[in-house]
Formats: structure tokens, sequence, C-alpha cells
């Protein structure tokens, strides 16, 4: 494993095995009375989050204090903060204080990468304005081998707007990474242009992709994107890409519902669908926590950088 | 390098370490845990060779220790982890610690840390296949397989069929003087 975790590119196939069978046994954990092990006491992990966020602060929370490391949570509320000075003076701020890690969520597409340069700690992407998520896409790719038994040509779709979804660009990276059939679905506006190179497919149809899937992934329908008329109307979405009961029954016996959160119900799916069996949502929320725990574990569990001077890592 | 234990020996340590814990031990609250990842399967040897002197099933689970390590953050890449899996309450039973080798008694600490973390066991014992020795604390063995004298440099591995093809023990001198390999990890 590398230094920091900026993008699913900056992890290989056996890397990405590695977090989801050290996952495995922290999943074990959770269930436990005691939910809780000594592996990373005294160290120091910060979340500085300049976007708001519930399950993802919260998971790498739970996360960092079920592995006994202290957590300081650093939230921007009203971002009057801007990048570039005021984040590196906060950034060499949490780095005199000694944090080990800094899980950041920034509105800027590579705040995290800027921040390496700047920390000597280990730096985890929770979420960097369009570009990456990839704590997300590892949960998620948890979750589908937890569900379904592998990765390898697994047929997935990711169906809405992909454009602005760094969880739709990391889950695709990863996934072809690992060997899946990703299928990229929704309106042209909302389809990168570059999308082929991703390794993916594409497509407009909805109905058409469904009967072929092992995981319908739906993505939050960012209705504030609708002003700026990358579509219609959310009613006309709905209609078209929306996941409701009769699209349901396109989808092959024992084939998954996945979302990333927050749903918005009655939009990209069907209030009575997110709550259906084979919608896994709640796991994969459960399973954040255990690869969470994963990854601080990995990357913590060497070596400390934070006081070091960089170079003696292995 | 030179052998330890063959196959035989090890299954004879077995057999006979199975009957000290039928004689010494509670039967009606004994459970076996293995700290992985060889100390599991000698745990499962255990407990076939216990049920064939009492005619009875000794639940048996297997313990992963990495979490509770002292040396976390001391080596370049954090430890590889195991699946802990105990499917009972070890709370008021009698808990025998299986492990293939006994040397600083670090691992055995970490173990009862872990172990005390899930419940609140009667009793804590410990059975190994070697004890080699050099002790870092005040812990020891309840049941002994074989004692094999060593120096501190040695590398002593125990070997079972389910992971490595073959049962037995060997112990690998350390190189005289220089850097030797106990220095590199």
């Amino acid at each position: 494993m590398r230094e920091h975790l900026l993008s699913m590119h900056d992890l290989s196939a056996e890397d990405v095995l590695r977090i989801l069978d050290t996952a495995e046994s922290f999943r074990e954990v959770g269930t436990r009375v005691i939910k809780k092990v000594p592996a990373l006491r005294g160290r120091t992990v910060v979340n500085l989050f300049y976007e708001n966020s519930t399950r993802t602060r919260i998971s790498f929370e739970v996360a960092a204090k079920r592995l006994s490391a202290d957590v300081i949570n650093f939230a921007s509320g009203a971002s009057s903060v801007s990048k570039g000075e005021s984040l590196k003076d906060t950034a060499l701020t949490l780095q005199a204080m000694g944090a080990d890690a800094i899980v950041i969520r920034h509105a800027s597409s590579g705040s995290p990468h800027q921040l390496t340069r700047w920390v000597r700690g280990h730096v985890l992407n929770a979420g960097d304005g369009t570009h990456e998520h990839p704590t997300q896409a590892l949960l998620d790719l948890y979750t589908m081998r937890e569900r379904l038994g592998r990765l390898e040509g697994l047929r997935v779709a990711v169906v809405g707007d992909v454009l602005h979804s760094r969880v739709a660009r990391s889950l695709s990276f990863g996934l072809v990474k690992m060997g899946a059939d990703v299928t990229l679905v929704g309106p042209a506006t909302l389809i990168p242009p570059d999308a082929p190179a991703w390794g993916v497919e594409v497509s407009h149809d909805v109905d058409a992709v469904l009967p072929k899937l092992d995981v319908c992934y739906l993505l939050r329908v960012q209705t504030e994107r609708q002003r700026l008329e990358y579509f219609p109307s959310v009613r006309e979405y709905s209609r078209l890409f929306g996941l409701n009961r009769a699209r349901v029954t396109l989808l092959p016996e024992g084939s998954l519902i996945m979302h990333p959160g927050p749903m918005n119900r009655g939009v990209e799916i069907d209030s009575d669908v997110a709550d259906l069996p084979q919608s896994v949502i709640e796991d994969q929320v459960t399973n954040g926590i255990a690869v969470r725990m994963a990854l601080l574990y990995l990357l913590l569990g060497g070596r400390s950088a934070a006081g070091e001077e960089g170079e003696g890592r292995g | 390098m030179s052998r330890i234990l063959e196959a035989d020996d090890v299954r004879r340590a077995l057999t006979r370490i199975a009957h000290e814990i039928v004689e010494r031990e509670d039967q009606s609250d004994v459970v076996l845990v293995g700290i992985a990842d060889r100390g599991d399967h000698l745990a499962l040897r255990l407990a076939g060779e216990i049920r064939g002197i009492v005619g009875r099933d000794v639940p048996v689970g297997a313990l992963d220790i990495t979490f509770y390590r002292d040396d976390i953050g001391l080596s370049a890449e954090a430890p590889e982890v195991h699946e802990t899996r105990i499917p009972f309450d070890v709370s008021g039973r009698t808990v025998v610690l299986v492990d293939d080798v006994l040397f600083t008694g670090r691992t055995v600490r970490a173990a009862m840390d872990a172990l005390t973390d899930l419940g609140r066991p009667s009793r804590i014992r410990l059975a190994v296949l070697v004890d080699r020795g050099h002790r870092e604390l005040p812990i020891r063995a309840d049941f002994v397989g074989k004692n094999v004298p060593t120096r501190r440099g040695d590398d002593v591995r125990v070997m079972v069929t389910e992971l490595d093809g073959e049962d037995g023990a060997v112990v690998s001198e350390a190189e005289p003087a220089t850097a030797g390999r106990g220095g590199a990890a």
C-alpha cells in the first residue's frame, strides 16, 4: 500500500483484495459486544471536512474509535474557507498537533493531493469535488463481493449523474480494475464524454440494461443540477431512469440494488424499492465502517511517518 | 536447519497434551481457542484427540491477535490480519489457548487481552507444541509438547499439513555475528 489513499488509481488489484480481506476481520470485530480493539492506540486521526457529510464523517469517526485512535473532528461550517493558503494553514496546524492521518473532504478536486505536499501524515480522500471518493468505492466492492462471492465478471450498471459523481468515477475505476463489466447509464448530458476511455460501456436506455445485471447501482440525483439544465425536470428523470417496482421486475433473480446515500426516495429510487430485500443499502453503511477500519489500520499500522523525516518508509 | 519434530512426534505430542487436558481440567466447561494461523489448526486436532478420549465434542475457536500486538507500527508494513472465529461465549469457561511456539510470551499476552475483550473466562490455560524459552514476560505454558533449547536469534518454525503440506518443526540457527536475517524485519 502507498502512504496515502487519494484515488483508486493508487491501488493495484492486489491492494484492493488485501483491503477487502482485512475488512473481513474488522467486520467480525463489529459483531462483538466490545466493538473495539487497541490496534491504533496513541495515534491521532483528524477528520477535516469542508463539505457537509453525515455517513462518511461518522463512519470514519466510528472506524478510528474502534481502533482506539484519538479522533479530532474539524468541520469548516459555512465555508468562507477557500482553498489555497487557508487549507495549507489548517493543514500545518494539524501537523503541528501531531496528526498521524488526515481524512479530508473538500469541494475542490485535487485538494487531498495538495494536502500531501504539506503534511507528513497519511492523507485519505473522503471525497474531493467531482474527482474521487475511493473509500466509498471500496465499501461498495466489499459489499458486492460479500453478497455475490466475486468481483470478476460481475455486470454492474451505474445509473444517474455520472458526470458530477466522484462515487461513480471511483467505483468504475475499481470495478474495471477487478475485472467487472461496467455500464454507465443516464441522459447524455450527464455521462462524461471521456467515459469510454475508462473501459466501460455507455447506455441511455435503462430498461435495456437492467435484465443483464448483477448489480444496479443508483446515484443520487443532485437536484441542484437541474437548475443548470442538465436535465429538463426531476419528474422526467424519474420516469426515464428512476428504479420503480416495474423496473425491479426486469432485474435478474439474485441481483443487488445499491445506492451510496443519501437517497432521494421517489426520484432515483422508489421508496418501497429501497426497502426490498435485494436492496443492500444498509449493508453498505455497515460495511463502510469495516472497510475504513481496514484502511486506517493498513496505512497507520506500518512504521509511523508523522514525526519522522519522510524518507525512511519501506 | 535441523528438524526437531517429525510428523509422528507432532501426533504423539498432541495425543499426550489431549490426555493431560482431560486429566487436569474439568471437562464440563473446557473450550479450545487456537491462535491463528498455526495454533488454530493444532486446536482442531486437539479437539479431535479429546473427542476420541471422552467421546464428546469440545468447542473450538480461532483467535487472531494482530490488533492486540504491542509491535504495531514498528515494522514497515502493518502486520497481516487473520480471522477470529469463536462461535461460543467464553465467559465462565476454562479456555485452553493453543499455539505452535512459545517464545517471548508477547503473543500470549496479546491473546489474553483479546480473549478478555470477548468475555470473562473463569480460567485461561496455555498449550503449546514447542517451548523454545527466552521469555520476556512472566508467562508459562500449562501443557507443552516439547521443550527445545534455542539461541535467541534462532528461527523455530512449526509446520502443519493444512497450511504447509506436512507436520513437523525445524530450527534454523541464527547466523553468527553480522546483521543476520533476524534483524532485517
